[in-house]
């Protein structure tokens, strides 16, 4: 790699790390500097980012990564209950069980391509999500979820309705009444867990940046364009391909235990299938394939769920206050599919929208824009070039 | 052995839901090529014609009933269906109870247009785009379709009720010399009967007809019919209004059986696409072969003993059986060879 690329993505990366620890800054004039919305966006990109490496670089459609979310979330939970509220077993411990989940799942899934993977993935999703509820229910609590409670003082209690916490109790941490997850002391809530997020998510940006531009990445992509003609050349492309599910399934899991470290509660509904279409609306809508594209997506999606969902028809007739009124009614009425209950139709309709019209994304529309510019600049250049030969 | 054959029958009607869903899914994959996650959403819809036509049949106006008081001893104020004005208290009453039944003439109607726009509209656009495309904008537009319906309709489910004459239940043992035990829903048979009849009859239109004739060339090879001379493109429309209309009526029918709400197409989505994929993509006989097979399958996995031998079994039965299968044969149960190889 010559330097001049190297500069790049030095740029990319502390460009990217700058961007999102003034996150708060810069989202302060839309409305969504509250630290809830933040670290949501944070999460989610993990997520996404993790997906894309998986999907935009092999071109592999998973459906089934909303299952390691929820693995990473139990994990973690326990790790809370067992052992400590520090998070940091906790997030090891999930991301090494998401790995190795992603691993079993991947050494059978990818054994098939094309939609057949797609299937699979979403059958494995499935049944995580249908065992969750019925037959593992004494380790995920079934529809209640999985929550900290404080230590018990009976060992009779089951250990879903009391914690024991080991470590703590070794250590003689005194608790208040409703436990709270740290970082050596440092509260996971409000800012302080955005800004664990942020960093985490500023590791995770790098290191798939790194993969991206390493070699791996570029088996990743040579899969991607022609699997066929790289069997021909002699390459075994599956420990490939199930590296990169390891690595995605790793992220998801990352992802997960973060939820359940700025909220500590897990259900199931976090494994349903229409949660990993949500993170491949993500990658999609910020441009599949590249870095900042997924996190972009993310961030969209997160904002606008949370802005969208909560209007109502009230602020629709403000809005459309400058109509005569049988038209102003008529569009409130018309904006109320789309708005509060019906933000689902808008993140739908949006989905349809990209891939109809943008398949590459907004990073992808980005390009388009840049490109017009450039040939416009460029163009003015040779005009202005262009008398001289004349002379 | 009673409750094996009671297990059995539940598992037809299921199949019989599965079957139709999967067939339309895999003729629409087998001739345009086009993976279509939106096919779940036309059975919903489907459902919803039923809920429409008796919403449509109930509109009713208020009359000061003659014969009936309160406790007060002022006269009741009745609901009179227009419907029963309109066409006597006899027939109109007739419509009003097979409302169910009759809904599917609606069903007909209005999933063909929706199937025609639907092509015409966005799955034609499709078809040289890659299969992760089609997936993405078809899950979209379930989703749009989905939430519409819950915008109208309401998230909570709606119960339909089947015709009088059929809402009881049947002593089948008695039928088939079993003894008094097995007894079963009339309208879970008539389900049955009504999803074998329209699997012959797509089936018969494939195989009997010109039409169906060009359609199987074309599931063969679409290229060569295009060279052929034949406007391959207009019937691929026929082909997914077909396959809307069959899975509408499928919906339609299902509503006593399951009260339909805005997510039932989602459900019945990922199941059918399981059985695609197990029967074998674009293999019709497979699609109805494998549906019938879940269908039993998990009824079967679903009985008290199995469930003691291995608990949870019947929530990732369908799905652990396509996994098996997906493993040990790759094309699927009947998959042809060719078809979505890559």
């Amino acid at each position: 790699m010559d330097r001049k690329t190297n500069l790049k993505d030095w740029t990319l990366f502390l460009g990217f790390a700058a961007v999102v620890l003034c996150l708060p800054i810069i989202l302060d004039p839309i409305g969504a500097n509250y630290p809830d919305l933040l670290q949501k966006i944070a999460i989610f990109g993990i997520f996404a980012i993790g997906f894309n490496i998986l999907f935009g670089l092999t071109g592999y459609l998973s459906f089934g990564h909303a299952a390691f979310i929820g693995v990473g979330s139990y994990m973690s939970l326990w790790s809370f209950k067992l052992l400590t509220m520090n998070v940091l077993p906790a997030i090891a411990f999930s991301v090494i069980l998401a790995g190795m989940f992603a691993y079993l799942i991947g050494f059978v899934s990818l054994r098939r391509s094309g939609i057949y993977f797609s299937i699979l993935t979403l059958a494995f999703a499935q049944m995580s999500y249908s065992l969750a509820y019925s037959v593992l229910t004494p380790i995920t609590n079934g529809e209640t979820g999985l929550q900290t409670r404080a230590i018990r003082t009976d060992p009779a209690t089951s250990l879903l309705d009391g914690d024991i916490r080991i470590i703590d109790q070794a250590l003689g941490i005194q608790e208040a009444s409703v436990p709270t997850t740290h970082f050596f002391g440092m509260a996971m809530s409000g800012y302080t867990g955005f800004y664990f997020c942020a960093v985490l998510l500023i590791i995770c940006f790098f290191i798939a940046q790194r993969l991206t531009n390493s070699n791996f990445g570029m088996m990743l992509k040579a899969i991607k364009s022609n699997q066929n003609r790289l069997n021909y050349t002699g390459i075994h492309t599956r420990p490939y391909l199930i590296a990169a599910f390891v690595i995605s399934g790793m992220y998801a899991g990352l992802a997960g235990s973060l939820m359940a470290v700025t909220d500590p509660i897990a259900g199931a509904e976090r494994m349903q299938w229409t949660a990993s279409g949500e993170v491949v609306l993500m990658t999609i809508l910020g441009g599949v394939g590249t870095l900042v594209g997924p996190v972009l997506g993310a961030g969209i999606i997160k904002y606008a769920e949370q802005k969208v969902s909560s209007w109502n028809e009230g602020i629709l007739d403000s809005f459309f206050s400058f109509l005569p009124e049988g038209l102003q009614h008529f569009m409130s009425g018309l904006g109320a599919l789309f708005v509060g209950e019906g933000w689902h139709t808008t993140l739908g309709l949006l989905f349809m929208i990209i891939v109809i019209f943008l398949p590459g994304g907004i990073m992808e529309g980005i390009r388009r824009i840049a490109a017009v510019f450039a040939r416009k600049s460029k163009s003015n250049n040779t005009s202005a070039a262009a008398p001289q030969p004349a002379e | 052995m009673d409750a094996i054959f009671l297990q059995f029958l539940n598992g037809l009607d299921k199949g019989g839901a599965y079957a139709l869903i999967a067939l339309g899914l895999t003729l629409v994959f087998g001739t345009l090529g086009v993976v279509n996650f939106a096919h779940g959403a036309l059975f919903m819809l489907g459902a919803f014609c039923a809920v429409m036509l008796r919403k449509i049949f109930n509109i009713s106006y208020e009359r000061v009933s003659e014969t009936e008081v309160d406790f007060l001893g002022k006269p009741l104020k009745e609901q009179i269906p227009y419907l029963k004005g309109i066409f006597g208290e006899d027939l109109g009453g007739f419509m009003l109870d097979y409302s169910v039944p009759l809904s599917i003439f609606l069903a007909v109607i209005v999933m063909g247009i929706v199937g025609f726009i639907m092509e015409r509209g966005l799955i034609r656009h499709f078809y040289k785009r890659p299969h992760a495309d089609q997936i993405l904008v078809t899950f979209g537009l379930a989703i749009v379709v989905g939430e519409l319906i819950r915008h109208y309709f309401g998230a909570n489910p709606i119960p339909q009720a089947a015709p009088k004459a059929v809402s009881g239940s049947a002593n089948i043992g008695y039928l088939v010399g079993l003894g008094p035990n097995v007894i079963y829903p009339w309208w879970r048979l008539v389900y049955f009967a009504f999803s074998v009849s329209i699997i012959f009859g797509v089936f018969a239109f494939l195989k009997f007809t010109t039409f169906g004739m060009v359609v199987r060339a074309g599931m063969q090879d679409r290229e060569t019919v295009g060279l052929l001379g034949i406007n391959i493109e207009q019937k691929f429309t026929i082909v997914f209004a077909l396959a809307a209309i069959v899975a509408g009526v499928a919906g339609a029918m299902y509503t006593p059986i399951l009260p339909p709400d805005y997510n039932m197409g989602m459900d019945f989505l990922v199941l059918s696409f399981v059985v695609v994929v197990v029967g074998g993509m674009g293999s019709l006989e497979g699609a109805v072969l494998a549906g019938f097979l879940l269908g039993i399958l998990q009824s079967f996995a679903s009985m008290q003993a199995v469930q003691n031998l291995l608990p949870g079994i019947s929530q990732i039965i369908v799905y652990l059986v396509a996994v098996v299968v997906l493993l040990t044969l790759p094309r699927g149960l009947l998959g042809r060879k060719g078809v979505m190889e890559d």
